[in-house]
């Protein structure tokens, strides 16, 4: 059984103090709701994503208390993945025809911190100051730009660019364009990564409908096919995370099994591929994830990036709703902005940031802690 | 002043040439650190006690320029916040260790230099003793 995406809403990402994530996730799924010309009423199951909330399902206090089967999920980082994963299968095993896939958060301010020894972690390794996203991603970055010849001015360019698509983007946190040298030029968190170069903990909330593909045209002329949404964690040997040690053996990320799987399973490969999501937590992420998910070789970001291939209007258009870095992450909300943005682009209802020339397939990508991704790719 | 490991059982101390104290599996031969009691390759349970090379080559490296999150960090934080080198150490072949770097300076540290084991004050506890921590630093 086929699944098609036939409605998607968005709460705006960034701050709003007089909003809970519930009202958030409820706006959410309102709007995808009359994206897709539904009533709740008509909803047969849903998948709720939130790292803050422990039941977002209690959104049903908003929307109708109609007893249908509804499932929290908590995946990291890849939690709204695992969301659409969760949805998309349950279509697909033939059990429901129409669903809710939603997600929501609100995050205080700064880097997220939580006891390590629920990481598996002993507790000093906290102590020392080393169970910290930032950290790792600024030696992966680090690592990556000695081993492939990635500049800083690469990474520079690349959070511009995401600033320049997030201010074309009425529901992004951060609308301001920023220059490659103001970017250079914030406060350094991890060498070599400055403040502006990574994104933020925020608030929002994202919401898709999915139905079986073959009543999809019930509800739209504009079907978007979930053609593949795949979830994996990382083998032994991967670079990951809050990994006290790792083994001398090396061995792929886990974007580079979830990526490689998602292909596999819709039958086409990232030369096809028009408009791409990627985890952007920091510039140096987006840039790596480039090469994680197969669209192009271990160093040839440098170039890409100096001809401007990753813009709206190149060749492998990346985040172009400005992406983390420009939207912030309300964890449980973040991978279906992803599809939210990929499925307006598919449409051709992306306004101001719409890839030109009528882009058929789109690709999203998740990863965090701790060493989690998952992945998705969609089609017209 | 006492002089007091940060953990029990993750470096030899007092010692006159400290070691980390890491776990190598009876049935794959993998290294771990600190020590665990089961394998995260071949899942036996039988791990010996392995104390590590005390010299290896920095992996990856990055400054840690701003204090972490208290908890769980436990360190110095406002003024008395010093940034600090983070990286992994390849440690003869057997296995790579995180650890803080005496140096913090992106001139003086590079992939692939050497480095070797020292054990360095971390902070003052309440009793008035001194806390240290394993760090690595440049040889030469």
């Amino acid at each position: 059984m086929d699944v098609a995406i036939v409605g998607v809403g968005l709460h705006p990402f960034g701050r709003f103090p007089d909003l809970t994530a519930i009202d958030m996730g409820a706006i959410a799924i309102r709007r995808a709701l009359a994206d897709a010309g539904v009533e709740w009423r008509d909803i047969q199951f849903g998948f709720a994503g939130s790292y803050e909330v422990d039941n977002p399902d209690a959104v049903v206090a908003l929307l109708g208390l109609t007893g249908i089967p509804f499932t929290d999920v908590y995946n990291g980082c890849a939690t709204a993945a695992s969301v659409l994963t969760l949805a998309a299968n349950t279509i697909r095993l033939g059990e429901h025809d129409l669903g809710i896939a939603v997600g929501m958060d609100k995050h205080l301010r700064g880097a997220f911190n939580a006891d390590p020894r629920l990481y598996a972690c002993p507790l000093w390794y906290g102590e020392l100051g080393h169970f910290l996203t930032t950290k790792f991603f600024g030696m992966k970055i680090n690592k990556y730009m000695h081993d492939f010849g990635i500049s800083r001015s690469t990474l520079a360019k690349v959070a511009a660019k995401n600033y320049r698509n997030g201010a074309l983007n009425p529901n992004a946190f951060r609308r301001k364009p920023l220059s490659e040298e103001a970017i250079l030029a914030s406060p350094m968190l991890n060498y070599p990564l400055t403040q502006y170069m990574f994104c933020s903990p925020d608030e929002g909330a994202a919401a898709v409908v999915l139905c079986r593909a073959d009543h999809a045209r019930r509800y739209t002329d504009t079907p978007i096919y979930l053609r593949a949404a795949t979830v994996r964690t990382r083998r032994l040997g991967a670079f990951e995370v809050h990994s006290p040690w790792l083994p001398i053996e090396e061995t792929p990320g886990p974007t580079v099994d979830a990526s490689r799987a998602a292909f596999e399973m819709a039958g086409i490969g990232p030369e096809d591929v028009d408009v791409i999501q990627l985890q952007d937590t920091d510039a140096g992420a987006e840039v790596i994830h480039l090469a994680e998910n197969g669209f192009c070789a271990d160093g040839d970001q440098e170039r890409l990036v100096a001809d401007g291939e990753l813009q709206i209007g190149g060749r492998l258009p990346v985040n172009t709703d400005g992406g983390l870095i420009a939207n912030g992450e309300p964890i449980g909300a973040s991978g279906l902005r992803q599809v939210h943005e990929v499925v307006l682009q598919l449409r051709g209802q992306a306004g101001d940031r719409q890839v030109p020339r009528k882009p058929r397939v789109g690709y999203t990508q998740l990863y965090g802690a701790p060493g989690t991704a998952g992945v998705s790719i969609l089609s017209v | 002043m006492a002089r007091v490991p940060v953990a029990e059982g993750i470096f030899t101390w007092p010692a006159d040439d400290p070691q980390l104290i890491g776990s190598r599996c009876t049935a794959c031969g993998i290294v771990t650190f600190p020590s665990q009691g089961a394998c995260p390759r071949c899942a036996a349970t039988a791990m010996a006690k392995h104390l590590l090379p005390r010299r290896g080559l920095l992996w990856a490296w990055t400054i840690q320029h701003f204090p972490p999150p208290s908890p769980p960090y436990a360190g110095p934080t406002g003024t008395a916040f010093v940034p600090f080198g983070v990286g992994y150490v390849e440690l003869g072949g057997e296995v790579k260790v995180e650890t803080r770097l005496t140096e913090a300076d992106p001139e003086t540290l590079k992939h692939g230099m050497e480095m070797e084991l020292v054990i360095v004050p971390f902070r003052a506890d309440d009793g008035g003793s001194e806390v240290v921590t394993f760090a690595f630093r440049p040889v030469g």
